[in-house]
């Protein structure tokens, strides 16, 4: 089987994997990074959502051996240590999730909005997350991590 | 999903020889069409020949009156891109709605064109603006491009450099977006160049169309009201889940006049 080494959360892997295996099939199978959730499979859900070069992308709509020379980044590499991303504190503090399936591919989308746009609008944030979807918090409070999370990386300045 | 043999050509003359050597290889661009449709095992390729790192794929530049964009630029990069917003704002409005922001950053214009899915955004633009697709061996006028449901005029080892857009007087695309996946139930791009007034249809029937009455009505008087009782007929246009062909003539009308009166 072909070796492919993958950079994963400032850490390098190099794993037996065939070329038609997902990003997300190395990361929770091979690597066991199983933060990254499958909630459909048909590109729909977003729950796979991950960095590649800073730029959030489904995993399991990109292969692998694609992702090779790339920088990953996973729910898993957010934190620094024992202390939450700032969104990750933010999604804890205003209730952004109930049984948390989607919460990564949603903490890791939103990661990329807010480096992208510093103080991002309730509209924008919505129309953001069209590619997270979330079957139990309708919605709100979600959106409402996102912007305090946005205030906590980007210390509320526009 | 089954096994291939994945490629990474570095020219573009080695990734058309790679797929013409080969009796079932694919090209790889984005992977937001494709690898879909691998997983659901619609197609099985041997080969896989990812286009990533052929370079001068992904530059955008403007050439006297037109904007160049060539085949691997994400949706992302073309709504971004301080050319295209310039000079032609209604594209990078309509990249910048293509799918979600996942989709944004991974799909490009090439892999959309030449999938040519019948509910695809960017061949409204295509042929409302009159482009023309630059592949490795020739130009071909996005007339002749969009063949049918799924099929291009492309042949088997043909790979798209790039789209030329000519600049436009006046331009709008208006959809009515799927509510889950966001592509066009009904999409309308209206266009004014060089060559006059184009109206082009997606996501309606099984390819991209256009017209010919409303271009008419609105080269004579640019705006909404002339497009009054100008129907379309439903012979032809798609019935599904989503709307009935009925339903999707009366999008028609009611999206070209939003993008008229986009166009201000
Ligand atoms: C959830 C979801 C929502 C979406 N919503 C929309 C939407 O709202 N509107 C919309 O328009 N699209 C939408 N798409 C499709 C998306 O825009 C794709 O990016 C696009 O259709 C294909 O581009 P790609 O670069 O991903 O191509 P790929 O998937 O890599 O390739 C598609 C096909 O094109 C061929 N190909 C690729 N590049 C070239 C080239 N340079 N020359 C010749 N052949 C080539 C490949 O061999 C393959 O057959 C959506 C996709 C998903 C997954
Ligand atoms: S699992 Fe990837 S989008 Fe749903
Ligand atoms: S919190 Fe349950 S799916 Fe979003």
């Amino acid at each position: 089987m072909p070796k492919l080494t993958l950079r994963v959360n400032r850490q390098t892997h190099t794993i037996d994997c065939s070329a038609s295996t997902l990003l997300v099939e190395a990361l929770r199978e091979q690597l066991r990074l199983t933060g990254t959730h499958v909630g459909c499979d048909t590109s729909q859900c977003g729950a796979c959502t991950v960095h590649v070069d800073g730029a959030s992308v489904k995993s399991c709509t990109m292969l692998a051996v694609e992702a090779e020379g790339a920088e990953i980044t996973t729910i898993e590499g957010l934190a620094d240590g024992d202390k939450l991303h700032p969104m990750q504190a933010a999604f804890q503090e205003h209730h952004g999730l109930q049984c948390g399936f989607c919460t990564p591919g949603m903490v890791m989308s939103a990661v990329d909005l807010c480096k992208r746009v510093k103080a991002p609008s309730e509209p924008e944030v919505r129309t953001w997350l069209e590619g997270n979807l979330c079957r139990c918090t309708g919605y709100h409070n979600i959106v409402k991590a996102v912007m305090a999370g946005a205030d906590g990386m980007n210390g509320g300045k526009p | 999903m089954k096994d291939f043999v994945f490629h990474r050509p570095s020219t573009v003359a080695e990734a058309v020889a790679m797929l013409k050597a080969r009796d079932d290889g694919k090209f790889l661009a984005g992977g937001q069409s494709l690898l879909p449709v691998l997983k659901l095992e619609l197609a099985e390729p041997t080969d896989v020949i990812s286009l990533a790192g052929v370079p001068g794929l992904r530059d955008i530049r403007v050439d006297g009156d037109r904007v160049i964009i060539g085949a691997s630029c994400t949706h992302d990069q073309v709504a971004r891109s301080a050319e295209v917003k310039a000079h032609l704002p209604a594209l990078a409005a309509l990249a910048h709605h293509i799918g979600d922001a996942q989709v944004r950053n991974r799909g490009t214009i090439g892999g959309s064109v030449a999938h040519a899915d019948p509910a695809a955004d960017y061949p409204a633009a295509l042929i409302a603006l009159g482009a023309t697709i630059k592949t490795d061996r020739r130009t071909i006028a996005a007339d002749d491009f969009f063949t049918g449901l799924f099929a291009t005029a492309l042949e088997r080892d043909e790979l798209i450099v790039a789209v030329h857009f000519p600049k436009a007087t006046r331009a709008a695309y208006a959809k009515f977006a799927h509510r889950a996946s966001k592509y066009a139930v009904v999409g309308v791009m209206v266009a004014e160049t060089a060559a006059g007034v184009r109206v082009a249809v997606t996501g309606a029937a099984g390819v991209v169309f256009r017209v010919p009455a409303m271009e008419a009505a609105l080269s004579k008087a640019f705006s909404a009201s002339s497009l009054d009782g100008i129907t379309v007929a439903t012979d032809d246009l798609n019935s599904d889940s989503e709307a009935s062909a009925e339903y999707r003539a009366h999008l028609i009308g009611v999206m070209a006049k939003r993008a008229v009166q986009a166009c201000a």
